[in-house]
């Protein structure tokens, strides 16, 4: 299969690229080019130009900063995944990257490129949610910073302007008393996620202090479960206390997505189901 | 708008000049007569046109040429040095393969596999390989040969 034909750039730098963007029409930024190049190649996306990050050096690595990852947009999910500094303060997010398709997908695919992409299917957005962080853009006024709360906002939708371009990831870590756990059935071809469910939870002097909970796959974009997250805050990290909680996982669900192989209903299901093994695990990975 | 290309494909150096959406394994098949990298699906899923970009895996169906301008490229061409490498004499001694279209890729997606973890259990082997499919579902001796490669790399 070929795409449509377009120009190729390939800019040094991130003002160039930019610069690019907010010149040449009906461009598009390419990544790691996963998502990208399979849309062009079944001409679901058919750019006119094409410009090139992947030779941005800054784009690239990953930074420790005040008990935050920051992680430049160009980092690939197999960097993130092997990273010791991510496994050390943000184990979830070593877990998630590892989810994602498959090895070699992994070796080209960004975590920019992933969150741009907002496939309600993607591991991420959930985890990313649940942890809490930022994501930081840069147009041809400058930069500025999108809370993950904000980022993803409809179906392959963000709040990036179009001639912005994700040059950074500011992840919030975690440490001891602290636990994070990502629960998801995948599509047993394609491997998305159907629905995951991404819980942080941090247990004190026996109760559960602070519950962070995100179910993604059931709707467009990430939902919070914040009826799930109070039930269980303040309560002990009891199997019954999370049974309760995770009843409640669903609660913000409406219009859920449904197709041929798992209709609205059954990702309703799967999000109790998953969220109740999520909370499970991060309780005991906080103790 | 054509662009010219310099790939160095098991250690030759190759000059193009290609349209953009060209992708890496038809200028690895069509401009260099590579034909050992095979086209399955098309679509990132089956792992047959996996090749090392800068010594990593990757599916060459979803690089373009261009991508890949200034990089180092191993096909399954590029894996015998002089005799079988481990990986190829193992997937001949475990029949590791029943029609061999999936082969090149498995192999070099062992390949990569195995430079990050030398001694993989068998579950490692089998996750490490979830992105090649074998249509003839010949995973048993495709896990068998790659766990006969790792005995004989570490000798």
């Amino acid at each position: 299969m070929f795409a449509a034909n377009f120009d190729y750039y390939r800019p040094a730098t991130v003002a160039e690229a930019v610069q690019l963007l907010s010149t040449k029409e009906n461009a598009k930024i390419l990544a790691g080019g996963h998502s990208l190049i399979p849309a062009m190649k079944y001409r679901l996306a058919q750019p006119s130009a094409l410009i090139d990050i992947g030779r941005i050096p800054e784009l690239s690595g990953i930074r420790v900063e005040g008990g935050k990852l920051r992680i430049g947009a160009m980092t690939t999910h197999a960097a993130i995944a092997a990273s010791a500094d991510v496994k050390a303060h943000c184990p979830l997010l070593a877990e998630a990257a590892d989810k994602i398709g498959d090895q070699m997908v992994r070796n080209r695919g960004t975590i920019g490129g992933a969150i741009v992409h907002a496939d309600p299917a993607a591991d991420y957005p959930p985890n990313l949610l649940a942890l809490g962080g930022s994501v930081t853009a840069v147009g041809p006024n400058g930069s500025r910073t999108i809370d993950f709360a904000g980022f993803w906002t409809d179906l392959f939708t963000t709040a990036l302007a179009p001639n912005e371009i994700v040059t950074e990831v500011t992840v919030n870590g975690y440490g001891k008393g602290t636990g994070g756990a990502y629960a998801d059935l995948q599509h047993p071809a394609s491997g998305y996620i159907v629905v995951g469910a991404s819980a942080v939870v941090t247990v004190a002097n026996g109760v559960c202090s602070k519950v962070s909970l995100v179910i993604g796959g059931a709707t467009p974009n990430p939902v919070r479960a914040s009826a799930a997250e109070a039930a269980l805050t303040g309560k002990a990290p009891t199997a019954e206390n999370i049974a309760a909680a995770a009843a409640l996982a669903a609660n913000g669900i409406s219009n859920p997505i449904g197709d041929s192989f798992a209709s609205g209903d059954y990702r309703v299901h799967l999000a109790k189901v998953l969220a109740k093994r999520a909370l499970t695990q991060a309780a005991a990975r906080a103790q | 708008m054509k662009r010219e290309v310099t790939i160095t494909v098991n250690g030759v150096t190759h000059t193009r000049t290609v349209e953009p959406r060209l992708l890496l394994v038809h200028f690895l098949r069509d401009e260099l007569g590579l034909t050992g990298t095979n086209i399955g699906c098309d679509s990132s899923q089956c792992g047959a046109c996996t090749v090392h970009l800068d010594g990593q895996a990757v599916k060459s169906c979803t690089v373009l040429a261009v991508q890949a301008d200034g990089c180092r490229v191993t096909t399954i061409e590029g894996l015998a040095n002089g005799k079988l490498h481990p990986l190829q004499q193992a997937f001949w001694e475990k029949h590791g393969l029943q029609c061999g279209f999936c082969t090149p890729g498995m192999i070099m997606a062992s390949a990569d596999l195995l430079s990050r973890n030398p001694n993989p259990t068998e579950e490692e082997i089998r996750r490490g390989l979830e992105g090649n499919l074998c249509r003839c579902t010949g995973y048993q001796n495709i896990v068998a040969a790659v766990q006969a490669a790792a005995e004989m790399m570490k000798k």
